[in-house]
């Protein structure tokens, strides 16, 4: 596919590497902020391409991740009535809840859709005007003018049967927060691209200086990766800390206007509970009060459920970069995408889910075999 | 989750309800798209889609542009030349202006 293809060229990505191996002088740690990019990342196994001194370490970036187990179990409460359809993406319906999970709630007769657009549910409305239809809107600001449209056509076209459940989330206050830990390793970024698309990247400025570290927004292929980290660790060895733009085919400093015009009418930023991580102030978005008829969380009256989390997952630690998946004593054992313990195995996008795809479990297994086979 | 690839528009027109909408070829798989946040695409662009929406008009000079830097990095065999002139250089006589 154009604009895909070659951004994966073998003989380019050789170029790159050895351009930043003659670039790194000292050991850095970086961090991939998007899901995305890390499930690019260990799918092309970039991080083991980059010398050793470079750490690439692994970001929060992953919207069905951090999504809290009281949202989701809000969500299986919602679902569970018997007027209601419940939409989602395909990625939520495995996230299990303190009791099920989606597709669990589905075999047992409610009534739960995926789609593949928010927009979709308006038209399922349409069809079933007896009955509530219920979208499950999750994800970063890339996926926020898709959600905002779907409330704002409801209004317009006066469909009355249609509610969202909101779990938004934002990156640069979540950026923050990391750094702003007293077990913070992260000197550089590898910034979203796609919630740029949409932000544009005016608001990293300040992040940059204040923490004096390097973001340079990012693309998703392995080429994009390289370059984004060619480009970091430039500004890490002279040291610079200012955004800078790999991505530039798509991403533009003031980001698409006409969407933010669209999210500002719909959304307010909130503070949001982040799954693993906690609390973190205004970084999230719920809807306008004078959009609440389409709020389902306060139609629906969920509020007050409250969740506990496994006490072994070190999820929290692995989102903020300061721990690796096969840091876990679960990771491959009691935790895996078919159960998974916490939020960086519940979806592909996750650190842990990815590292399990691309077989990284087994190596490590494989690894202490051989260490143990070896002779003293 | 943040997924989002670049498709061909192919036609664009406004619905019943008055959205701005396309079809979009995704590598030989053709998909409804709103385009109602990217006003300024016509037909024959290259737009980036996540669930069902353009997000950003793809910046052929700029992917070409960014392709070039890449492409034209140095070799691997040029690696051993220095970036600042040999001794024997600075002998050579040169103009002064």
């Amino acid at each position: 596919m154009k604009f895909l293809d070659e951004y994966r060229s073998e003989p380019l990505a050789k170029k790159i590497l050895e351009e930043i191996r003659r670039t790194v002088t000292r050991p850095w740690v970086l961090m991939e902020v998007c899901g995305g990019q890390t499930h690019s990342i260990v799918k092309y196994g970039i991080d083991r391409l980059l010398p050793e001194t470079v750490e690439l370490v692994h970001g929060p970036g992953c919207p069905v991740c951090v999504t809290s187990l009281e949202m989701i179990d809000k969500a299986h409460a919602i679902a569970r009535q018997p007027d209601v359809i419940f939409c989602s993406f395909g990625d939520m319906l495995r996230v299990p809840g303190s009791e099920a999970d989606l597709l669990v709630l589905k075999s047992r007769g409610a009534d739960i859709r995926i789609v593949y657009s928010p927009i979709d549910c308006l038209k399922i409305a349409r069809e079933n005007p007896d009955k509530k239809v219920v979208f499950f809107a999750i994800g970063f600001e890339t996926t926020a003018p898709a959600n905002a449209m779907s409330v704002w056509q409801a209004r317009q076209q006066g469909i009355k049967n249609f509610s969202i459940l909101v779990s938004h989330v934002l990156v640069p206050p979540a950026m923050a927060a990391i750094l702003q830990s007293p077990l913070n390793r992260v000197q550089g970024f590898l910034g979203p691209g796609h919630v740029c698309t949409v932000m544009g990247y005016s608001e990293y400025e300040p992040i940059a200086s204040r923490f004096h570290v390097p973001i340079v927004i990012t693309g998703f292929e392995p080429l994009d990766l390289l370059q984004g980290t060619l480009m970091t660790l430039r500004q890490l060895e002279e040291g610079r800390a200012i955004v800078e733009n790999q991505y530039p085919r798509v991403v533009k400093r003031e980001g698409n206007r006409v969407a933010q015009e669209l999210v500002n009418k719909v959304f307010e930023v909130c503070d949001r509970k982040w799954r693993g991580v906690g609390s973190i102030p205004q970084s999230g978005y719920r809807l306008r009060p004078e959009l609440r008829d389409y709020d389902a969380e306060s139609l629906f009256n969920v509020e007050g459920i409250t969740t506990a989390e496994s006490t072994i997952c070190i999820s929290g630690l692995v989102l903020r970069g300061v721990k690796k998946p096969h840091d876990c004593p679960a990771f491959g054992k009691q935790c895996t995408p078919d159960h998974p313990l916490g939020a960086t195995m519940v979806s592909a996008e996750g650190a842990c889910a990815a590292y399990y795809a691309y077989g990284r479990h087994l190596q490590l297994k494989h690894e202490a075999v051989t260490a143990a086979a070896a002779p003293a | 989750m943040c997924l989002a690839i670049p498709g061909k528009v192919l036609e664009i027109e406004t619905n019943n309800e008055g959205v701005r909408m396309g079809r979009a070829n995704f590598g030989g798989i053709v998909k409804q798209v709103c385009l109602e946040y990217t006003p300024d695409v016509v037909r024959g662009d290259y737009v980036l889609v996540h669930v069902g929406f353009a997000l950003s008009k793809v910046d052929e000079e700029e992917a070409a542009r960014t392709y070039q830097l890449l492409a034209d990095m140095k070799q691997l065999g040029e690696l051993d030349v220095p970036d600042h002139p040999a001794p024997a250089a600075l002998e050579e006589p040169h103009e002064i202006p």
